[in-house]
């Protein structure tokens, strides 16, 4: 398939997965009517969908946000996914290879178990926590990393091993002083989108955007990374800054993810892989395609997470990674054939 | 060498003695009943307490922190230490969770212990409380306790019959994690002919699942009771701020109902104070709709 096909049918997949996972819910909504609704906000249209007060709430403040939620934080996770493999030229590298899910983890963990009573506040406390958890992981596995001396990937990826596993033991620590937290720590660890709205999608917009600008402009400089970092420095490429502003960036994309919908497992791996199987290694495509793709894939994900056992939920992270670790394993064989 | 033995031996008959005189506060209680009981389970510290046997416990969990005169202590129960616990020299020990190697633990160092899991109905909590009188020299007591909770939540149950049954959501966490009625909790509810929302939602028959809001939505619950005000700072504020659910009827006439998160997780004497809340509102509810 030529370029624009593959991105045509990414787009494709994204808004088949949009469009089903908005009809379909615990609640049935007449597909007709959801229609009718969601053309009546366009400008120009007025239309009389038929729905009660109540089933406009369900769609609107409930099914919506959550499905846009659920593409954004699929988009991110798999962007940064695509872009941690291809800088560390690793391809078990994920979102929370250099300490975020640590981090932002430890961050969640103080802000239930310390925080002060948020819900006067504008915003929430966790989410924030969250964020800045992540951030500080990241931060500490670059500083760690570099001041070995040596500039290799490996020293970075250790460093980012070490930080996560001390983060982990403090935020051990913290539950068990705090046991009445447990519950609510486990239940975000989980990860969710059970309680998502407007508000967590505008929290989490302009992080993305920042993230996606900044990858996207550097998806060619990542390709020449895949020759080495010296080769690229007699291309002209200086490997280490390239890698920083590209981490960075992977970095804001998997905070801003975690901070609305907690852990989330697997998306990061198997859809930049499947991708890489369909269209190739290069990312000038992989890294679009992992956006429409990492959207479409938790869409779905959470369609079934919300259906499947309705009207209760499953916990989204089960679905990822039911489907996930077989998947991982399977690139795993694949990677080892070809090598 | 015999003679001076004779002292001796009078001395510690006098501190014997002495030491029995002491006991004269807990009645009816025998040399063999235990006088140094370690409670791990903060339903159990309260069942104690109510029935006279406050003054045989030395050390309570962490979490026991009902009533105030309990010997708080940082004690773990989900993590228990078994040397901390045996530090207390306890002569009993009450659990009802044990997450790996306590009564193992205790076993090995011959300190007896006694285990009351979660109470799955109400005749449950009945026979915990008449074990805990028989272990405790309070056997009385405890029996006229459940006696007179059966009396009094029949008495609640038998005023708050509505005609139609209200329908309720009790909620865990903010999660929207909630009990159905065969839970202990859901069976309360069950006493005031009150119809569980989450009913239909237990597939996998753990009686705890995790609603989606879509569905709370539609179902809209006349009344909904709040078990994560402590927990998780959940109040009828925060419930009104979540997006949808200030069209529900309970947000909009008042039906959020913040209770004490422990008072709704224990299966002990206070149950009846959480009858009592929870039929108040239930006539507050039936006024607003006729």
């Amino acid at each position: 398939m030529t370029r624009g096909g593959l991105l045509g049918a990414g787009c494709a997949a994204l808004a088949g997965a949009a469009l089903a996972a908005v009809l379909a819910g615990p609640v049935r909504l007449a597909p007709g009517a959801v229609l009718l609704e969601l053309a009546g906000r366009l400008p120009f249209v007025d239309t009389h969908s038929g729905l009660t007060s109540q089933e406009v709430a369900i769609l609107w403040q409930l099914r919506l946000p959550r499905v846009v939620l659920g593409g954004l934080v699929g988009a991110m996770l798999a962007l940064a996914g695509a872009a941690y493999q291809g800088v560390f030229r690793n391809p078990l590298a994920d979102p929370y290879l250099l300490g975020a899910a640590a981090g932002a983890g430890l961050g969640a963990t103080l802000a239930i178990a310390y925080g002060p009573d948020t819900s006067g506040w504008p915003v929430d406390l966790l989410p924030l926590a969250a964020f800045a958890g992540a951030i500080t992981g990241v931060v500490a596995a670059y500083a760690l990393g570099r001041s070995g001396g040596a500039r290799t990937t490996t020293t970075l990826i250790l460093a980012g091993v070490a930080v996560a596993a001390f983060l982990t033991a403090v935020q051990t620590y913290v539950q068990q002083q705090r046991a009445e937290t447990l519950r609510e720590v486990y239940g975000w660890i989980l990860g969710r989108l059970t309680t998502a709205g407007w508000r967590e999608v505008v929290l989490m917009v302009p992080y993305a955007l920042v993230s996606t600008v900044a990858i996207l402009l550097h998806r060619r400089l990542i390709d020449v990374l895949a020759v080495g970092d010296d080769e690229a420095a007699s291309l002209g490429v200086r490997a280490t800054r390239v890698r920083l502003v590209v981490v960075a960036a992977a970095t804001l994309a998997t905070a801003a993810a975690v901070a609305v919908s907690g852990l989330i497992g697997f998306v990061g791996i198997i859809v930049p892989h499947t991708i890489r199987l369909v269209a190739g290694p290069s990312h000038r495509l992989l890294v679009p395609l992992s956006l429409v793709g990492g959207a479409a894939f938790l869409i779905l994900a959470d369609l079934v997470a919300r259906t499947v056992m309705a009207p209760a939920e499953l916990p989204i992270g089960v679905i990822t990674a039911f489907f996930g670790a077989p998947f991982f394993a399977l690139v795993l064989r694949t990677a080892r054939q070809v090598a | 060498m015999r003679r001076p033995l004779l002292p001796l031996l009078a001395l510690v008959l006098a501190l014997v003695a002495g030491a029995c005189g002491q006991d004269g506060t807990t009645t009816g209680a025998a040399a063999s009943e235990p006088k140094r009981i370690v409670s791990l389970s903060p339903t159990a510290t309260e069942m104690l307490f109510a029935i006279g046997a406050g003054d045989q416990v030395v050390a309570v969990d962490s979490n026991s922190n009902y009533p105030a005169e309990a010997p708080k202590t940082d004690l773990s129960a989900y993590q228990p230490n078994i040397e901390a616990i045996a530090g207390y020299k306890p002569d009993l020990v009450v659990y009802s969770d044990d997450p790996g190697e306590l009564k193992a633990g205790l076993d090995k160092l011959s300190i007896p212990v006694l285990h009351q899991p979660a109470a799955t109905d109400l005749d449950d909590s009945y026979a915990q409380l008449g074990q805990l009188g028989q272990a405790t020299g309070h056997a009385d007591e405890a029996g006229q306790l459940a006696a007179t909770m059966r009396a009094e939540i029949d008495k609640i149950a038998a005023a708050a019959r509505p005609e139609r049954p209200l329908t309720y959501y009790h909620e865990l966490d903010k999660n929207l994690y909630t009990a159905t009625s065969k839970t202990f909790i859901g069976q309360l509810y069950d006493q005031l002919g009150m119809k569980n929302i989450a009913d239909a939602a237990d597939k996998d028959g753990s009686g705890y699942p995790q609603l989606s809001a879509e569905y709370v939505i539609k179902a809209d619950p006349d009344l909904i009771f709040l078990a994560d005000t402590k927990c998780c700072g959940q109040s009828a504020r925060t419930v009104a701020a979540r997006d949808g659910w200030n069209e529900l009827t309970a947000v909009r006439t008042g039906g959020v109902v913040e209770l004490d998160d422990d008072v709704a997780s224990r299966w002990g004497p206070r149950v009846v104070d959480f009858l009592k809340t929870v039929a108040a509102k239930v006539q507050t509810a039936e006024a607003v709709r006729s």
